[in-house]
């Protein structure tokens, strides 16, 4: 997971709220599209695929693609769907995490 | 079980339109949406862009607000975060709100889901950081972020709008690199009909490229074999152009190169669909009020029934719900012609440009029909080679394809993988698009959890037990 | 002549034939639909089964038992040939009860089979607390599970896949896309297509599916077969979680969860309704809670190909000699049985199997 974010929020004030990702704590809007503020706060990659473990990020950001998804208590979600909101618990999905489904 | 006149999937352009024009003829409207806020991608959270993100967006994006801030209507009920899962009959509709499944009857559903960006299957399309042009967009129109040191990449008039927003948002891309040739610009020029539009359209690229000058950024034509490099992030995109190889060092790729209608929700209850040449795409069979051909009950209408822009789907929209109006007694066939009378002139208008630019900005060849290597299906991990040794095991259409290799079974329901897979077989094979077919499209048209679909049994029981 | 055979239908079972025949050096031609016909061989479950097969017909059970037993040997060859594995899977199989009722029933059911078939019906009764050590995830709603050791599952679409594969790689000669107009037979039969390509053949056999219904009584057979609508779900991938296959569940060798399947009398109707998902749904969490936060990613209708009691039909046409009627529900069970020993029926050898009770002379009597 890289830090270095090739995003930029052009206005990052705002109410944050704490989430964790895969076992960090990140500081997220409140409120605002998930998989945005993942980007905005260097998640990569959401996922590894269940097929070859191969990494993903979102990719079309409108719901079709299904790249950006996240398990969020224990289901599987599209993070560019779903909104942040205080106390998330946000893994990468259980399949293909560690390559055995 | 909840019931409407009219039940309508998706709020964008078309959408919204349709549902303020039925509800002022006297139809009780829902509108069914994933998004928490109406305006569908194009006009995605207008309602609470600022001035500096309005600014950055432009005045064709502003344009939205007046469709939303039109919606609140005691006619339409807006569900929105409401994930629509299966159509049925033509009229009941399966959604999820909240995490509760639900069912909705409408006596007319109009389809308006829009449009989806064309797959560009090149070399390392599947890493991190590469995104579409439209992602791009959605993540500066709601979210405001934008992506710093990201080369575009394809064609069509988006990628100079989308590069143009980046310039003005302080975080210009390193290169705009196009596929589309000079000859293409040329036989589009050509183009019969709608020259004037064309022109239009064109200056309006040009005072979007005289931006992109401005800010500095590089720009490459006919450009051709291009690829992501990258191991677990994209780090570069290679390309030919002008004779020479290129490759330009970038963490982010957007890529585009057109769109096409997203038909998953007429396709699941048989809407037939044909293929279109120009827009190189399959349309749905409608009639011109955008009834669906042999489902009385069913409307199309916006990009979903074919590459027209906001402005022709707002149209279409209105066109719709004035013949739904009709169809339900709200309405005269008298007065239902009269208001579409200006409609139809506008929408005539709107649609004049589309051949120039279907012309001017066609696919890129090199993403129709893919290297063997490369990924064609995202969700499955199937390769355009793996795609051709089905065609020589006897594969004549996409269901074989998705039978023998998985292509089109993952989450995404073949939404980014159907029309190249389409493509490849119709190639492999020597027959046309329309005899090698589509996936036979089946819901969920979006994921549902096993536990909202349970209950829902459970309280159809219960219903029939009360 | 074209071959010494032609097979209408490309399926399972029209490929698991051809590609018997062709391993004892016959020639043969398989003549399939297009991307559209009804097909049971990409809607099918995926279980290689014995129990609960045949129970009022022993030939039946054991017929499937000689079949699970050769797919073993049959899924290796099909891998050798083509390096495509059909993931087969025979560590046994679960019948699920919710009540101790409907488990005793089916149990002295077992029993009365059992005898017939001279005792080769390897079950066990697993009570709740038995089965959860097998299957952690197991619902406090199942009582418990009849475990037959002689069920299994595979992956029905990588068998379609290598079927197709090695019938060609053996010198097969598959025509795709063709819709069978008639079959008339004089010195050899010669079998016409509706876009005019011509089949010669010394022999044919009908495995046409659903189709066969149309084609057979034009061959003099009866082919009393119809349509059933199974409704199928499938999760999203999940890590392993289930060991068996059961008869509403099983986790597929991709990781998905297929959940079936409904029985339906609804014609050639092949949709998916709301109801049926959810039923299915229902069903499937209430055998393994677990499942409720599963994402469905697909559903699909596939229609069951029924004859009146539900066992194959494998006749010889009176009227038109060396045509033969090949149908069954259970192509995926029975794949090895029709590669591995109906060739010698059809062929008429010494080793040819009894399969008299599958005729269609037992449709006479009602």
């Amino acid at each position: 997971m890289k830090t270095a974010s090739t995003f930029r929020d052009l206005d990052p004030e705002g109410p944050r709220v704490r989430v964790r990702f895969s076992g960090r704590d990140l500081m997220l809007r409140e409120g605002g599209n998930l998989a945005a503020e993942l980007l905005a706060a260097g998640v990569t990659p959401f996922r590894r695929t269940p097929v070859s473990g191969a990494p993903r990020a979102p990719f079309c950001m409108m719901g079709a693609c299904f790249d950006c998804l996240v398990e969020i208590d224990g289901v599987t979600r599209q993070a560019c769907l779903c909104e942040v909101g205080a106390g998330m618990e946000i893994a990468m999905p259980a399949a293909g995490r560690d390559g055995d489904a | 079980m909840r019931e409407a006149d009219l039940v309508i999937l998706g709020a964008g352009p078309a959408g919204m339109a349709a549902a303020r024009t039925a509800a002022e003829a006297g139809l009780s409207v829902v509108l069914l949406d994933e998004q928490p806020r109406a305006g569908g991608q194009i006009y995605r959270d207008v309602e609470r862009a600022g001035e500096r993100r309005a600014e950055i967006l432009g005045a064709d994006y502003l344009k939205g607000a007046e469709l939303v801030s039109d919606l609140p209507h005691p006619n339409i009920r807006h569900l929105a975060g409401a994930n629509a899962w299966q159509v049925e009959e033509g009229r009941r509709v399966a959604f999820t709100l909240d995490g509760e499944a639900e069912l909705i009857e409408g006596r007319r559903l109009l389809i308006a889901t829009g449009a989806l960006e064309r797959p560009m299957p090149i070399p390392g399309w599947t890493l991190p950081g590469v995104m579409t042009a439209g992602a791009a967009q959605i993540l500066l129109k709601q979210s405001g972020i934008v992506c710093e040191g990201a080369v575009l990449a394809g064609s069509g008039p988006l990628l100079y709008l989308v590069a143009a927003q980046m310039c003005r948002a302080g975080t210009p891309p390193l290169a705009l690199v196009e596929t589309q040739t000079f000859s293409d610009r040329l036989a589009a020029l050509r183009h019969v009909g709608g020259a004037l539009r064309g022109w239009q359209a064109l200056a309006k690229g040009l005072g979007l490229l005289a931006e992109l000058r401005r800010a500095g950024v590089r720009r490459y034509t006919s450009a051709s074999e291009l690829a992501v490099e990258g191991g677990s992030q994209a780090q570069a995109l290679s390309f030919a152009a002008g004779g020479r190889t290129h490759r330009i060092d970038c963490s982010t790729v957007l890529l585009h190169h057109g769109v096409v209608p997203n038909t998953q929700a007429a396709r699941s209850i048989g809407v037939p669909h044909r293929w279109d040449e120009a827009q190189r795409a399959f349309l749905p069979e409608r009639d011109p009020w955008g009834r669906a051909a042999g489902l009385e009950t069913v409307f199309i209408a916006g990009d979903g029934s074919g590459i027209g822009g906001a402005g022709a789907a707002a149209l279409a929209g209105r066109l719709a719900a004035l013949a739904i109006a009709c169809d339900l007694g709200r309405l005269s066939a008298g007065e239902r012609d009269r208001a579409a009378r200006p409609l139809q002139a506008a929408l005539a208008r709107e649609l004049a440009v589309r051949p120039f630019l279907d012309r001017a900005y066609p696919p890129f060849a090199g993403a129709l029909l893919p290297g063997d290597d490369t990924l064609v299906c995202r969700c499955e991990e199937v390769t355009a080679g793996d795609i051709r040794r089905y065609a020589s095991i006897g594969c004549l259409g996409p269901n074989q394809t998705k039978a023998f290799g998985r292509v089109g079974m993952g989450p995404c329901q073949g939404r980014y993988c159907g029309l190249t897979v389409t493509e490849l077989l119709a190639d492999a094979n020597g027959r046309s698009q329309d005899e090698t077919g589509y996936y036979r499209i089946r819901p969920p048209l979006k994921p549902v959890t096993l536990g909202e679909l349970a209950a829902l049994a459970a309280s159809q029981s219960k219903e029939t037990v009360e | 002549m074209d071959s010494d055979y032609a097979i209408i239908g490309g399926g399972v079972v029209g490929l698991s034939v051809a590609w018997g025949l062709l391993g004892r050096g016959r020639s043969v031609t398989v003549i399939d639909g297009d991307d559209g016909s009804f097909r049971a061989s990409r809607g099918n479950f995926g279980l290689v089964w014995v129990q609960s097969k045949g129970m009022n017909q022993p030939r039946y059970a054991s017929w499937s038992q000689g079949s699970a037993a050769a797919w073993r040997g049959f899924a290796d060859e099909l891998r050798e040939g083509t390096g495509e594995d059909p993931a087969l899977q025979q560590n046994g199989g679960y019948d699920f009860h919710f009540s101790e009722e409907t488990l005793a029933e089916t149990v002295a059911r077992y029993e009365v089979l059992k005898a017939k078939l001279g005792g080769n019906y390897p079950y066990e009764v697993l009570g709740h607390n038995e089965l959860r050590m097998e299957e952690p995830a197991i619902g406090p709603k199942v009582v418990g599970a009849i475990l037959h050791q002689q069920d299994g599952h595979a992956n029905p679409l990588k068998l379609l896949r290598a079927l197709a594969a090695d019938v060609r790689r053996r010198g097969g000669r598959v025509l795709n896309g063709k819709t069978v107009r008639s079959v008339t037979r004089n010195d050899v039969f010669r079998i016409e297509c509706t876009d005019g390509t011509i089949v010669e053949a010394a022999r044919t056999v009908l495995s046409a599916g659903l189709g066969s219904a149309v084609l057979g009584p034009k061959m003099g057979f009866r082919a009393p077969i119809r349509p059933q609508r199974g409704q199928v779900l499938i999760t999203e991938k999940l890590p392993k979680v289930f060991k068996r296959p059961s008869l509403i569940t099983r986790q597929v060798d991709e990781g998905g969860v297929q959940i079936g399947a409904t029985n339906e009398e609804v014609g050639h109707n092949d949709t998916v309704t709301v109801e049926g998902m959810a039923g299915l749904a229902a069903q499937a969490i209430a055998a393994y809670p677990m499942l409720a936060k599963a994402q469905l990613v697909r559903s699909w209708g596939a229609l069951r190909v029924l004859s009146p009691d539900g066992l194959p039909i494998y006749q010889q046409s009176r009227e038109m000699p060396g045509a033969y009627l090949v149908t069954c529900h259970s192509g995926v069970t029975l794949a090895a049985a029709h590669a591995r020993f109906l060739p010698d029926w059809l062929e008429g050898t010494a080793q040819a199997p009894d399969l008299e009770v599958f005729s269609e002379d037992r449709f006479d009597l009602s």
